[in-house]
């Protein structure tokens, strides 16, 4: 292993800490967006992502994931617990590209919770979201991250044996997330009422505020998985900006004509769905390349949002069709427009004379990722649905599901409501002695 | 005495205020409401799911005063909130048989 590339170094530990406010980012883009007896459960389900994958990722993850490849299908245990000190990749601590890459495995778990706001009980969530990152993100990000020669000999056949092309994760992380969410609104089902009862986001400000946190980590996302500060990087960094940019045109104009209005959850939506169409493509691409890719997405995911109510799953925050669709659009569309002169490492697609070789690549890497992740999250789901059970009670949902599962409420809505003397610890602690009253 | 209820829009509840502060009144009462009359809703529509929205937040305003201000306080208060749109609101008035003043245990007119 070489030496450790001071700026290379920094850039990615500065990328990975944008990566990590992804996930609150998210928490407020998905909190916005539910009613408000149940956003505190919506964001608490990405608080513990953050605990219980961030642990399994240093305890065992990262290993599974970049260790050496057993037939291109899983990593070994050789880094398990991460205390590899002076170990150097690329340039980089395997340390600070071990934290960059944790936070991609945290942000892919957060991403599911939007399918099933309002109704999933917080231990049976966090039960499945450890077992789906060992069952699901684990074996898939090893196919599609692991590089040959990378951290270890032997990488992962998606990205090795196969051939394709997925800079930041559209398979391992979009792909796999709407997919996924699509398994766990099946299994999980409907909330009552959906879809005629109103279900209006009840703080949009808060998913505007996510979004745009979720835009900023995603520079640390896209532009920091070129793992070097330098060239491809930097045309990343462009292209992340140029699809996310005409995206939020796109869908703006789409949604006038179809809606009436341009609404400001459309605008939000609209950023995170040409952020989710580049990533796969951002280090691929060039500035016309991430045009093309960011205004398609801004379209397509829109239609796609439709869609659950023609089909009536109710995947309640559209994980489906913002990172599933938007995911495809990405990888598939990166068939067409992937350019070699943007980056030597990569492959040229239809139209820069590379023929139809990489849509197909392209296409199998999609199949294989999208049946994987639905597959087993459905079985992982509704092992837990039958055995623990996974949401709760009717009455419950009705009444709140953060009183029931959290006891607490997220406002404060008038002044009778915290009326009344506490009997906790802290009043029976502060109690005045009798004769001192 | 008699008691003039008014609903009317939000906005207008400043000007309201100020327009019986030039009569004989010396106390309000204000709440937030929400109805609908022959404004009825209004449409929103999130992510292409749109959602009738039935009630319409308005403001309640509720004065006790003796006979003779009645039609003064109406005036004041229709004065104040009407944009000759529909949704302005609507005044009403009920008779009071007594009003008790819980500090003194005054009755009547002079426990207004």
């Amino acid at each position: 292993m070489g030496g450790i590339d001071t700026g290379d170094t920094a850039y990615v530990l500065g990328c990975a800490a944008l990566v990590m406010l992804m996930t609150p980012g998210l928490a407020f883009f998905y909190g916005g967006m539910v009613r408000a007896r149940s956003v505190l459960n919506m964001m608490m389900m990405s608080l513990v992502s953050l605990g219980v994958i961030g642990l399994i990722w240093v305890l065992f993850g990262f290993s599974l994931v970049f260790g050496d490849s057993h037939a291109g299908l899983i990593g070994g245990f050789e880094f398990a617990g991460l205390r590899q000190v002076d170990v150097v990749v690329g340039g980089v601590p395997l340390q600070a590209f071990a934290m960059f890459q944790l936070m991609f495995a945290v942000i892919t778990g957060a991403l599911l919770s939007g399918a099933i706001a309002d109704r999933a009980r917080f231990w049976p969530w966090t039960l499945f979201v450890a077992a789906w990152t060992v069952v699901v993100y684990l074996p898939l990000a090893h196919w599609i991250f692991s590089i040959d020669g990378a951290v270890s000999e032997h990488g992962g056949w998606l990205a090795n044996t196969l051939g394709a092309l997925d800079f930041a994760g559209g398979t391992a992380v979009e792909i796999n997330s709407g997919a996924s969410a699509l398994a766990l609104a099946l299994v999980l089902g409907k909330r009552p009422g959906w879809p005629h009862e109103p279900m209006r986001p009840h703080n949009l400000p808060a998913v505007l505020m996510g979004a745009g946190l979720l835009w900023f980590g995603w520079f640390g996302f896209n532009a920091g998985s070129a793992l070097t500060a330098g060239a491809v990087a930097s045309n990343a960094f462009v292209t992340t900006m140029t699809a996310s940019a005409a995206a939020v045109l796109s869908w703006l104009v789409l949604e006038h004509r179809l809606d009436g209005r341009p609404t400001s959850l459309g605008g939000a939506s609209a950023a995170v769905a040409g952020l989710v169409g580049i990533t796969p493509a951002c280090g691929y691409v060039d500035t016309f390349g991430a045009l093309l890719i960011g205004l398609v997405a801004g379209l397509v995911c829109q239609l796609a949002i439709r869609l659950k109510y023609r089909l009536g799953y109710d995947d309640s925050l559209d994980v489906v069709a913002i990172h599933g669709v938007g995911g495809v659009t990405g990888l598939a569309l990166l068939g067409l427009v992937s350019t070699h002169a943007v980056n030597p490492a990569g492959r040229d697609g239809l139209f820069y004379g590379g023929g139809f070789g990489l849509l197909g690549v392209q296409a199998v890497a999609i199949g294989v990722a999208a049946a994987w992740a639905f597959g087993l999250s459905a079985l992982l789901a509704w092992i837990i649905r039958r055995t623990i059970g996974f949401r709760v009670p009717e009455h419950v949902e009705a009444g709140g599901i953060d009183e029931s599962e959290h006891a607490e409420s997220a406002y404060e809505y008038s002044p009778l409501h915290t009326t009344g003397r506490g009997s906790g610890l802290l009043s029976r602690h502060t109690e005045p002695a009798e004769e001192h009253r | 005495m008699m008691l003039v209820t008014a609903i009317v829009k939000p906005f207008a509840l400043d000007e309201v205020r100020a327009g019986l502060d030039r009569l004989d009144v010396s106390g309000l009462t204000v709440s937030e409401v929400n109805g609908f009359g022959r404004q009825r809703g209004h449409t929103e529509v999130y992510r292409g799911a749109d959602y009738q929205v039935d009630f319409i937040p308005k403001v309640r305003l509720e004065v006790v005063v003796e006979e003779p201000v009645v039609e003064k306080v109406i005036e004041a208060v229709v004065a104040a909130s009407r944009t000759g749109k529909i949704g302005d609101g609507k005044v009403w008035v009920t008779p009071v048989e007594t009003v008790v003043r819980v500090r003194t245990g005054e009755r009547g007119a002079d426990a207004l």
